[in-house]
């Protein structure tokens, strides 16, 4: 049975329109607002308070919860159900991510909307399951084999946990794509104020349903019925004869694997259909910018504590400010581009050992000194830490 | 204003549900901005546990304590693990029957919150007796919402046994002095 989704229903389940819960929580109830009907995971610390919250949660609005054998399947199941034409999501941390690279190229390869919340801890490995660190800002980038582009989005408070969950299911339907909420086990277990959305205080967007004749449509092409790289989807079920694969394919979606011409058409136009609207996709917050000379540039955690040194940085008379990347991949290459030449050090500072640090200083202005503030070990740098390494660069 | 306060014990006496319950007074039924973070062993009782809430007229960065305006402590271990970074004003408040090596050469509030909790018949509404405490001796929240957040917070068949307890852990922290 189709999942239906009903505006009342969700919002009897949730509850009070303003809540003090944990960041994990938020992302189920993004889910449950975008309308997930099929939520296919494995508990994995700490992100099992997403499934904790799916399994309470979804089957109450008549939704279908499946605790799967491992992260593999989970990826697999809602891969599946996506094609059935249901919103689809799942939630893991570093090891189940890993696991999940072979299916996630999949959902690329086949263009199928689907969300992934990654609520990132360290690694290699099992590393510290416990704690968050933002491990694997490449690996969604880079993880799966091929040439592929990642849509990430960073949440940084409880509240955008909620937001940016919305935003992810509205970015996988738009394009076709698996969309990765990269948040993390510090902001995932944090507790704050959320404010839930009313129905009109959100935009949903749904996936475009194939309606041409049948026996017209071409699956694996620019859309028959709109101007876009995205066609229009033929869920199972609806009379569309589709042959879906991750082998390369011609546009009818049969394989097509030999031949270099429909290898380089289909991946241009899945990677194009996500990186033409780079500009639109951009998404950052500016904070003391105006007349900064050395600036943070962070996401997810990490602007935490660098939004607080930019206030004691501001008070001292430091021209300090700093640039939020909201939506990290595709990455905003114009933003970092223009900022570098307007300040003179730019400072970022991550829960690792250096990852988007590249991607900034690949598109950072040569003149421009970039600074890596790295701290591993499962905690933010302290805002004392960071100040130091600030005055450091004045 | 911008208080910082830590409420540490063992695994499974409640400072996390403390804390949570204050973080909830303060933003949903009060007019501040509250994070609450918590940090505990695997297990999943015993050792030692803490719980974190900032509680802010502003908006809040980075959202763990770098200086505890308040350190309440429900447990021995807890007391002498989490105490490293606390400053010579920072008030302290702790049970006594569960912190019984306590003399550190300073002033500190002591209620017996658990005596409270067993005089109810259950020693499991010492955590809410405390926040009781906590908030008869900082009067950072009202009482009042921090009730309201009892009531959300606990399971509806214990509604009377965590209100009395909160508030005869308040009229204990009330009538409570440094020593």
């Amino acid at each position: 049975m189709k999942y239906e989704r009903d505006p009342e229903r969700i919002r009897r389940v949730l509850g009070d329109k303003v809540q003090f819960i944990q960041g994990d929580i938020a992302v189920a109830y993004g889910g449950l607002l975008a309308g997930v009907g099929f939520f296919g995971g494995y508990p994995i610390t700490p992100a099992s308070e997403v499934a904790e919250g799916m399994a309470r949660m979804l089957p109450r609005v008549k939704g279908t919860f499946i605790q799967m054998e491992d992260e593999i399947g989970s990826m697999a199941a809602i891969i599946g159900a996506s094609w059935g034409g249901q919103k689809t999501m799942t939630a893991t941390s570093g090891p189940g991510f890993s696991l999940m690279m072979e299916n996630y190229g999949y959902a690329i390869m086949t263009e199928t909307p689907c969300v992934i919340a990654n609520v990132q801890r360290t690694g290699p490995s099992t590393g510290q399951p416990t704690l968050g660190a933002q491990g694997d800002m490449m690996q969604v980038r880079w993880g799966s084999h091929g040439d592929m582009v990642a849509i990430a989005l960073c949440p940084s408070t409880v509240q955008e946990c909620l937001d940016m969950t919305i935003e992810c299911f509205n970015l996988s339907e738009k394009y076709r794509h698996p969309v990765v909420l990269m948040t993390d086990g510090e902001v995932g277990h944090l507790r704050e104020k959320v404010i839930i959305p009313d129905e009109d205080e959100m935009e949903l967007f749904e996936r475009i349903p194939a309606t041409i004749d049948k026996d017209k449509f071409i699956p694996f092409t620019n859309s028959q019925t709109r101007d876009s790289k995205v066609p229009d989807f033929p869920a199972f079920g609806t009379g569309y004869r589709t042959y879906v694969t991750g082998l390369t394919h011609n546009k009818m979606g049969y394989p097509a694997t030999d031949k270099q011409k429909d290898h380089e058409e289909l991946i241009t136009r899945i990677i194009t259909k996500i990186t033409d609207d780079r500009e639109i996709l951009t998404d950052v917050e500016e904070i003391e910018l105006e007349d900064a000379e050395i600036a943070f540039v962070t996401y997810g955690a990490s602007a935490r504590p660098a939004e607080s040194v930019v206030r004691m940085g501001r008070k001292n008379g430091i021209k300090i400010g700093m640039l939020r990347i909201k939506l990290a991949w595709p990455f905003p290459r114009r933003v970092i581009n223009e900022l570098s030449k307007k300040v003179n050090t730019i400072i970022v500072p991550e829960m690792n050992l250096g990852q988007m640090v590249h991607p900034i200083t690949e598109y950072a202005d040569a003149g421009c000194k970039i600074v890596s503030a790295q701290k591993i070990g499962g905690e933010m740098h302290l805002p004392d830490e960071l100040y130091k390494i600030l005055e450091a660069e004045l | 204003m911008k208080k910082e306060i830590r409420i540490c014990g063992f695994g499974g006496q409640g400072v996390i549900l403390a804390g949570f319950i204050m973080g909830k007074a303060a933003c949903v039924f009060s007019d501040f901005n509250a994070v609450q973070s918590q940090s505990y062993g695997p297990e999943a009782r015993g050792g030692a546990a803490r719980s974190e809430v900032i509680i802010s007229d502003e908006k809040i960065g980075y959202p763990r304590p770098t200086s505890c305006d308040l350190m309440v402590a429900m447990a021995q271990e807890a007391f002498n693990s989490y105490r490293h970074d606390i400053r010579d004003d920072t008030v302290i408040i702790i049970d006594p029957d569960l912190v019984p090596n306590h003399d550190i050469g300073r002033l500190l509030y002591k209620v017996q919150v658990q005596k409270i909790a067993e005089d109810l018949g259950n020693k499991i509404v010492t955590n809410i007796a405390m926040v009781g405490a906590i908030i008869g001796i900082d009067d950072t929240l009202s009482p009042e919402a921090v009730k309201k957040a009892v009531i959300d917070s606990v399971p509806k068949r214990f509604t009377d046994l965590n209100i009395n307890a909160f508030e005869r852990g308040l009229e204990a922290g009330r009538n409570a002095r440094p020593e």
